[in-house]
C-alpha cells in the first residue's frame, strides 16, 4: 500500500469503528459543552422583545454555521441595523431563493413570532426530511424576522403604544404626527389608491416613495437579487387572509390565476391544520385596495409568486392575539408556506427528485466498490 | 364602482354588509355571557335604493364567541341598508337569526354576575383587557364582553360601506354607582376600522342588568393625539 493512498482498499476494522464512534462522540459532546453552559431553550410560543429577538438570531447563527448566516442590508430611521438570516445549504449547482419578512407594521406582534417558528422548523428538519432538505439545497432563504425594528421597540413601550403601526421616522414640513406606513411606501402605484396624504393618519404613505429607510432597504435586497428571488412572502396581522398582487383594482397580475391557485391551496394546507379558515384572493377584492405595499412591488420586479399573510384572528383579539394561540397560528401558517415553497421549488427543480435518486445510486456504487477492494 | 347584483361571500363588500348585521345583533342579544362573532357568509347580493343608498342581502353564519371553539354556528339572514345622506346616518338593519331561544343557557351565569356586582361597595375598575400579551383574566372577561356589546352600539352607528370595525382593546373599566338596578359602566374602547387601520377612541357609558341587557347611554369621541380636533366622519 503507498503511502497517501486512498483509502479503498482498507477493509473496515472493529478498531476503525471503534474509533469513529469515539471520534463521533468528541465532538457532539463538545458542540454541547460549547453552547451547553448558555444554552437556554427558546420559547416560540411567547413574544419577544426586539432584544432577545437579535440575540436568537446571533445564537441560531452561532449553532448552525454551515447552513445560516446573517446580512446587515440597511438601517432603521433610528439607526439601527435591519438584517435577515440566510438560510441554505452549499451547493455546486445556481440557487435561487425566497423572501420573507414579518413585522413591517409594528402592533402585529404574531409576524415576527412565526418568522421564528419557520426558521426554527426548517431548521430542526433539513437533516431528516429529504424534502425540506432538497428545498435548502436548491433555495436560500432570506428571513427578516422584524423589519419595522423601531416602530416593534416602540410598540413594547408600554399600553399606550402597543397599537402603533408606523416607521419612528418625524413627519415633515408642517406634520406633528410620527411614522410612515410602510406598506404604502413602496415604488409600486405609490400614492394612486388606499393611503392618505395625512401624515397623522396610519396608512400616510410617507412624503415620497421609498422615503422610509426600512422601504429603501428591502427594494436594494430584492432588486440586488432579483433573478434569483422566486417567492416573496410578507406576514401580516390580522384577518385570516392570502393576499396576490395587486393591490389596485384595475391592475392584475399576469399569472394572478395561478397564483390565486397556488393560495388557494395554501389557504387548504392553512385549514388542514385546525380548522381555521383563511380567504385568498386579491386586496381590492377581499380587503381594500391599496398601493406602495412590499408586495406589489416584488411582484412588479418580477418575482413571481408574490404573496401577504394576514394571520389571526378575525377581530375578537385582532392584533393582541393571546400567546396560547402563538403555537397553533405558526403551525397552520407554516403548512400555508411551506405550500407554497414546495409548489415555487418543485416547478423549478423538476429534476429534484431525478438528482437525489441519481446522487443515491452513485454513493451506493462507491461503497460497493470499496467494500469489495475492486482497485 | 360599487357592485351589484350577486356578491362573492368572501369578498370585503360582503363581509362588511355582515359585520354591520353582526354589530346589530350583539346590540339586541349579547351580554357578559354571549357575544357573537361572524363565522361566515354563505350568500349575498346588493342594489341601489330609490332614496339613494344602497340595500344589501345576507345569509351568514355566526358562533358566540364565549362558547369557545366548540360553539354552534347560528344561521342568520339580514337586511343592511346603508342610507345617502348629506351627514352620515347609521345603517338601518332587520336582522332574523335561528334559535336564539337559546337564550336561557346563560341566565344562570347572568344572575350570578349580576349579584356579585350589583351591591352598592362594587366599584371594579381595570385598564387594557386585553393586556399586550392578549391575556383577558377570568374576572374580566364578561366586562370585556359588555364593552364588546356596547362597543357593538357605535361601531354600528358609526358605520358605512367604507368602514370594517372591530373592538381592538378596552382602554378602561370603571363601575359607577348603579342606577334603577342596573349595572353603570364607564368604557374607553378602542375601535379597529380596516379600511383606514385607524384606531379610534370612545368613551361611553352603559348600563346592563339580566332582564334590560345592554343599554348605551352616552358616548363621546375621544382623540388620541394631542391636535386631533375632529371624529373621522
Amino acid at each position: 500500500m503507498l503511502p497517501g493512498s486512498a483509502s479503498l482498499d482498507k477493509k473496515p476494522t472493529m478498531k476503525g469503528s471503534i474509533m469513529w464512534v469515539l471520534l463521533v462522540l468528541a465532538l457532539v459532546v463538545q458542540d454541547r459543552l460549547a453552547g451547553g453552559l448558555e444554552h437556554k431553550s427558546y420559547d416560540y410560543t411567547k413574544y419577544h422583545t426586539m432584544d432577545e429577538i437579535s440575540a436568537w438570531m446571533n445564537q441560531i447563527e452561532r449553532e448552525n454555521p454551515d447552513v445560516v448566516s446573517s446580512m446587515i442590508y440597511g438601517q432603521t430611521y433610528e439607526n439601527r441595523n435591519i438584517s435577515l438570516l440566510k438560510i441554505g445549504l452549499n451547493s455546486t449547482t445556481t440557487k435561487k431563493a425566497v423572501w420573507m419578512d414579518c413585522g413591517i407594521h409594528a402592533r402585529e406582534w404574531i409576524a415576527p413570532a412565526f418568522c421564528q417558528y419557520f426558521v426554527k422548523e426548517i431548521l430542526g428538519s433539513y437533516e431528516k426530511d429529504s424534502k425540506v432538505n432538497a428545498l435548502l439545497k436548491n433555495l436560500d432563504f432570506y428571513i427578516t424576522p422584524v423589519l419595522n425594528m423601531d416602530g416593534y421597540i416602540y410598540s413594547w413601550i408600554d399600553d399606550t403604544t402597543r397599537l402603533w403601526r408606523k416607521s419612528r421616522s418625524p413627519g415633515t414640513g408642517n406634520c406633528t404626527c410620527f411614522g410612515t406606513d410602510l406598506n404604502r411606501n413602496f415604488y409600486a402605484n405609490w400614492g394612486m389608491v388606499g393611503i392618505s396624504r395625512d401624515c397623522c393618519s396610519e396608512i400616510y404613505n410617507g412624503p415620497s416613495p421609498l422615503s422610509e429607510s426600512e422601504a429603501k432597504a428591502v427594494t436594494d435586497f430584492l432588486g440586488m437579487h432579483q433573478n434569483q428571488l422566486l417567492c416573496y412572502l410578507t406576514i401580516h396581522s390580522y384577518g385570516q387572509l392570502i393576499l396576490v398582487p395587486y393591490g389596485h383594482p384595475n391592475i392584475s397580475a399576469p399569472n394572478y390565476d395561478e397564483l390565486m391557485e397556488v393560495g388557494l391551496a395554501a389557504a387548504k394546507a392553512i385549514k388542514s391544520v385546525h380548522g381555521k379558515s383563511y380567504k385568498v384572493g386579491s386586496s381590492p377584492d377581499v380587503l381594500y385596495a391599496n398601493s406602495g405595499s412590499s408586495r406589489d412591488f416584488a411582484r412588479l420586479i418580477g418575482i413571481p409568486y408574490s404573496f401577504t399573510f394576514e394571520l389571526r384572528d378575525e377581530g375578537q383579539h385582532g392584533f393582541l392575539l393571546p400567546e396560547d394561540q402563538i403555537q397553533p397560528t405558526c403551525e397552520e401558517a407554516y403548512q400555508g408556506a411551506m405550500s407554497i415553497i414546495n409548489y415555487v421549488h418543485d416547478k423549478n427543480f423538476k429534476s429534484a427528485a431525478i438528482t437525489v435518486t441519481a446522487t443515491l445510486w452513485t454513493t451506493l456504487t462507491a461503497l460497493w466498490i470499496s467494500s469489495t477492494n475492486v482497485i | 364602482m360599487a357592485s351589484t347584483g350577486d356578491l362573492e361571500p368572501t369578498h370585503y363588500p360582503a363581509r362588511r354588509a355582515a359585520t354591520v348585521a353582526l354589530h346589530y345583533l350583539n346590540t339586541h342579544h349579547g351580554s357578559p355571557f354571549r357575544v357573537f362573532g361572524l363565522q361566515q357568509v354563505h350568500k349575498a347580493s346588493a342594489e341601489d335604493v330609490a332614496a339613494g343608498g344602497r340595500k344589501y342581502k345576507l345569509d351568514f353564519s355566526v358562533t358566540d364567541w364565549a362558547s369557545g371553539s366548540e360553539g354552534p354556528a347560528l344561521r342568520c339572514s339580514a337586511d343592511v341598508l346603508f342610507p345617502q345622506t348629506e351627514r352620515h346616518s347609521g345603517p338601518e338593519v332587520q336582522l332574523r337569526c335561528e334559535a336564539l331561544q337559546q337564550i336561557n343557557r346563560t341566565a344562570q351565569e347572568e344572575h350570578a354576575f349580576y349579584q356579585r356586582y350589583i351591591s352598592p361597595d362594587s366599584a371594579v375598575s381595570a385598564r387594557d383587557i386585553p393586556d399586550s400579551y392578549g391575556n383577558v383574566s377570568e374576572e374580566m372577561q364578561p366586562f370585556w364582553r359588555l364593552a364588546r356589546v356596547a362597543a357593538s352600539f357605535i361601531m354600528l352607528r358609526e358605520s358605512s360601506e367604507r368602514t370594517e370595525f372591530n373592538m381592538a382593546q378596552v382602554a378602561s373599566v370603571a363601575q359607577q354607582g348603579s342606577s334603577e338596578e342596573q349595572l353603570m359602566l364607564e368604557f374607553v374602547v378602542l375601535l379597529h376600522d380596516f379600511p383606514s387601520q385607524e384606531i379610534i377612541q370612545w368613551k361611553l357609558l352603559a348600563s346592563w342588568s339580566p332582564d334590560r341587557g345592554v343599554r348605551v347611554l352616552q358616548t363621546e369621541w375621544q382623540p388620541r393625539c394631542p391636535h386631533a380636533t375632529k371624529p373621522p366622519n
